[in-house]
C-alpha cells in the first residue's frame, strides 16, 4: 500500500514538472518584456542569429532561436512550444492539412546550395545539367572523363577519381539540391526523387554543412553540395552551374537574388530551382517562417501575438533586408517582400488584423 | 542538556527512536531512487516501444532484414539492415582488433612487469585513453589515421568499416585491459607460487594458472568493451563514410545503428522518425542480449 502511494506521489510530480513547462509560453507572455521562443532550420541560422540580435539590442524584444532542423521546428510549432518555426521546404497541401490549425509562411530570406569541389589549380569548372546528372549517378567516375573535358576546354583536368560527397544527415540543403537534380534529369526523378535525405546512387555521407565541406577539402577529387552562406563564408571552389536559359552562371548574392524575380504565388510557397530569368543561379530558394495565422491559441496573450507579428514585419522589410549580405544570403527580391507583408496581415487575432 | 547526564533507560530510548527515524529516512529514500530509476528505465522502453510501432507495423520483422533505405516522399521503404550489419561488422572487427593489444598489455601490467615504475605510468595512461572524449578520437581518425590509409591504397578517401573499427578499437582497449588487469592482479600467490614449485616456468603459470582462475574476469572486460563498441557513435559517424548500403567488403564505407540515429533523427518526421525509434529498439536489444550471454558466461565459468 505504501508503495502504491509512493508511486503515485512519482507520477503526480513527473506530471507537474512536463505542465509547468507546456505553461511556460502563456505565463512569459503576462510579463511586460515579451520573449519570443522560434525554433527550425539551421540553413538561415546565422542570418537569424545576427537579426535576432539587432532587433533585440534595438526595441526591446528577446529573442531566442534553436536550430534544431526544419523538421524540428515544424514539430515545435505542431507542439505549439514556439512562437514561430523555421523551415528550408514549405509544408505541403497534405502536411498544412495534419497541422491543428491554418499555418501561413513568411520569406525570410534566399540562400543557395552551390556545387563545390577540390581540384587543386582547376578554377571555373563548369557542369551542365547532363554532367551533374551523370557524376552524381555514378555514370562518370573519373574527372578526365571526355564529357567534362568536352564541357570544360583549357582546364587541365587530372586522371582522378570522383568521390561524390553528401549529407548525411536530413536536410534542407539536400531538399533544395535533389529538387534541382529532380526538376533537370528525368533519370534522376525516377531512381533517386527530392527529399530532406535521399537513397543515394554513389557517394559517402557528412554531417551537415561543416562535415560535408571539411570532408571535400580534405579530400583531393571530391565534389558535393553545400548551403551558399557557408560556402561563400569559406571561400571555397564552386562549379558554374547551367541554367534553364544555358547560361553558365557563378553562384552570388546578385545571381541568387536573382532566382525570385520571377512570378511568386501569393502564399509564397514556391521552389525557386532553375528559375527562368536568364542571370539567375539555378539552385536557390527562399527560407520561410511559418505560424498559425490565427495567434489566439494556447491562451497566448494578445502582447504575445502582436510583438510575433510586429517582429516578423520588421524581418521583411528593408532594415533587416539590408544585413543579409554581411552573412553571405541573398536579400528578398521587392516584389517578394510585399507578398510577405500582405500575408502578415492577414494574420489575426480573434479574427482581427495584428497589423494595419 | 547533557546526554551524559540521563538516566540510562532514557538514553537508550533516545537512542533507539534516533535509529528507527534514520532507518526510515534511509530506507525511503533508497526505495524512491531505486523507484526513479526503475520508472525512468521503464518509460524509456515503453516510449522507445510505442514510437516504433509505426514502423514495425508497415514493414513487420521484415523491418530487420530489409536492406532498402528510401526517404523519398511516396517511395518510403525502411529496413535496418545496413546498420546492423554495420554494427555488428565494425563492433566484432573492433574486438578483434583490440583483443591481442589490451590482452599483452594486461599481462604487462598485471604480471610481468607488476608494480615496477614503467607499469605505473603505463596503467594510468591506459585509463585516460577511456577518458578521452569520442569527439576527439573522430578527429584524429579523420585528420590522422584516414590521411594514413589514403597513403596505404584504402578506397573510398579512406572512409569505411576498416577506418571505424580501428578507432573503435582503439577506444576500447582501456576498458577490456583494466578489467583483466585487475582481475590477473587478483589471482592469488599461493596459486602461482604452488605452480612454480611444481617446476613450471612463467609463462605455463600465466597460460595454466593465471589466465584460467581469471577467466571470467578478462570475458567480462571484453563484454563490457564489444557493449560500448556497439553504441559508440560519434568518432564511427566521422569515419563510416554514412552510407545506407551493406557493406559489401571490410574497405566499403557502411553506416552503424547508432550514427544512423544521431544523423537522421533532427529532420526526421512519420515513418522515418518511427524507424529510427525501431532501430534505437533493436539496438537497445542487441544490447541486452550480449549483456546477457555476458553473464551467462561469466556465471557458468565462475
Amino acid at each position: 500500500m505504501k508503495n502504491l502511494a509512493l508511486l503515485v506521489l512519482t507520477v503526480f510530480i513527473l506530471g507537474a514538472c512536463s505542465n509547468s513547462s507546456n505553461k511556460q509560453g502563456g505565463e512569459k507572455a503576462g510579463t511586460s518584456k515579451v520573449t519570443l521562443t522560434a525554433a527550425g532550420a539551421t540553413f538561415p541560422m546565422p542570418y537569424y542569429n545576427m537579426v535576432f540580435k539587432n532587433y533585440t539590442s534595438e526595441f526591446g524584444t528577446l529573442l531566442t532561436y534553436g536550430g534544431i532542423g526544419s523538421g524540428g521546428g515544424i514539430r515545435s510549432l505542431t507542439d505549439k512550444v514556439v512562437d514561430f518555426g523555421a523551415t528550408d521546404a514549405y509544408l505541403s497541401d497534405d502536411k498544412l492539412a495534419e497541422m491543428p490549425a491554418e499555418v501561413v509562411h513568411i520569406p525570410t530570406v534566399l540562400g543557395a546550395v552551390v556545387i563545390a569541389y577540390n581540384l587543386p589549380g582547376v578554377d571555373g569548372l563548369k557542369l551542365s545539367n547532363e554532367l551533374l546528372e551523370k557524376i552524381f549517378m555514378g555514370e562518370i567516375t573519373n574527372w578526365n572523363d571526355p564529357a567534362i573535358k568536352a564541357n570544360n576546354e583549357g582546364l587541365a583536368l587530372p586522371d582522378m577519381e570522383i568521390t561524390f560527397v553528401h549529407r548525411s544527415d536530413g536536410s534542407g540543403t539536400t531538399y533544395i539540391f535533389s529538387d534541382y537534380m529532380t526538376k533537370i534529369s528525368t533519370k534522376w526523378a525516377d531512381a533517386v526523387g527530392t527529399g530532406k535525405s535521399l537513397q543515394w546512387p554513389v557517394g559517402m555521407g557528412a554531417k551537415g554543412n561543416p562535415g560535408v565541406a571539411g570532408t571535400i577539402s580534405q579530400t583531393e577529387g571530391a565534389i558535393g553540395y553545400i548551403g551558399s552562406e557557408y560556402a561563400f563564408a569559406q571561400k571555397i571552389q564552386t562549379a558554374l552551374v547551367q541554367n534553364s536559359a544555358g547560361n553558365y552562371i557563378e553562384p552570388s548574392i546578385a545571381s541568387v537574388s536573382a532566382a525570385a524575380k520571377g512570378e511568386i504565388p501569393a502564399d509564397t510557397r514556391i521552389m525557386l530551382t532553375n528559375s527562368d530569368d536568364p542571370e539567375s543561379y539555378p539552385i536557390s530558394g527562399f527560407t520561410w517562417i511559418i505560424l498559425y495565422k490565427e495567434q489566439n491559441y494556447d491562451g497566448r496573450a494578445k502582447d504575445q501575438a502582436l510583438a510575433t507579428v510586429t517582429f516578423l514585419d520588421w524581418l521583411v522589410s528593408a532594415d533587416a533586408q539590408g544585413q543579409a549580405e554581411k552573412v553571405h544570403y541573398a536579400p528578398l527580391p521587392d516584389a517578394a517582400a510585399e507578398k510577405a507583408k500582405a500575408i502578415l496581415r492577414s494574420v489575426t487575432f480573434d479574427g482581427q488584423p495584428l497589423l494595419k | 542538556m547533557k546526554l551524559g547526564k540521563l538516566p540510562a533507560k532514557q538514553f537508550s530510548q533516545l537512542l533507539k527512536v534516533h535509529q528507527m527515524n534514520s532507518d526510515k529516512i534511509t530506507k525511503g529514500v533508497l526505495l524512491l531512487s531505486s523507484f526513479v530509476i526503475l520508472f525512468v528505465a521503464g518509460g524509456m522502453i515503453f516510449s522507445l516501444v510505442e514510437g516504433a510501432i509505426p514502423a514495425l507495423k508497415s514493414f513487420g520483422l521484415s523491418f530487420i532484414w530489409s536492406n532498402n533505405w528510401n526517404p523519398t516522399e511516396g517511395k518510403e521503404n525502411y529496413g535496418a539492415l545496413p546498420f546492423i550489419a554495420g554494427t555488428i561488422i565494425t563492433s566484432v572487427a573492433a574486438l578483434l582488433i583490440s583483443l591481442p593489444l589490451s590482452f599483452s598489455v594486461s599481462l604487462f601490467l598485471g604480471e610481468y612487469y607488476r608494480g615496477t615504475r614503467i607499469a605505473k605510468i603505463l596503467g594510468p595512461m591506459v585509463d585516460l585513453l577511456a577518458g578521452i572524449p569520442s569527439i576527439v578520437y573522430g578527429l584524429w581518425g579523420f585528420y590522422v589515421l584516414r590521411p594514413l590509409l589514403i597513403d596505404l591504397g584504402l578506397p573510398n578517401q579512406g572512409f569505411g568499416i576498416f577506418t571505424a573499427s580501428i578507432i573503435l578499437a582503439i577506444m576500447i582497449i582501456p576498458y577490456a585491459t583494466s578489467l583483466s588487469n585487475e582481475i590477473i592482479t587478483m589471482v592469488p600467490n599461493e596459486l602461482k607460487e604452488a605452480a612454480y614449485s611444481l617446476g613450471a616456468t612463467r609463462s605455463e603459470v600465466i597460460f595454466n594458472v593465471v589466465v584460467p582462475s581469471a577467466r571470467s574476469g578478462i570475458i567480462a572486460g571484453y563484454i563490457l568493451s564489444f557493449g560500448r563498441a556497439l553504441g559508440e557513435t560519434m568518432a564511427v559517424t566521422m569515419l563510416i563514410g554514412n552510407a545506407n548500403i551493406v557493406p559489401d567488403g571490410f574497405f566499403s564505407t557502411g553506416n552503424t545503428m547508432a550514427s544512423v540515429i544521431a544523423n537522421q533523427f533532427g529532420e526526421a518526421d512519420g515513418l522515418k522518425l518511427s524507424s529510427l525509434i525501431a532501430i534505437g529498439l533493436l539496438l537497445f536489444l542487441m544490447t541486452g542480449i550480449i549483456n546477457a550471454i555476458g553473464k551467462f558466461i561469466i556465471k557458468r565459468m565462475g
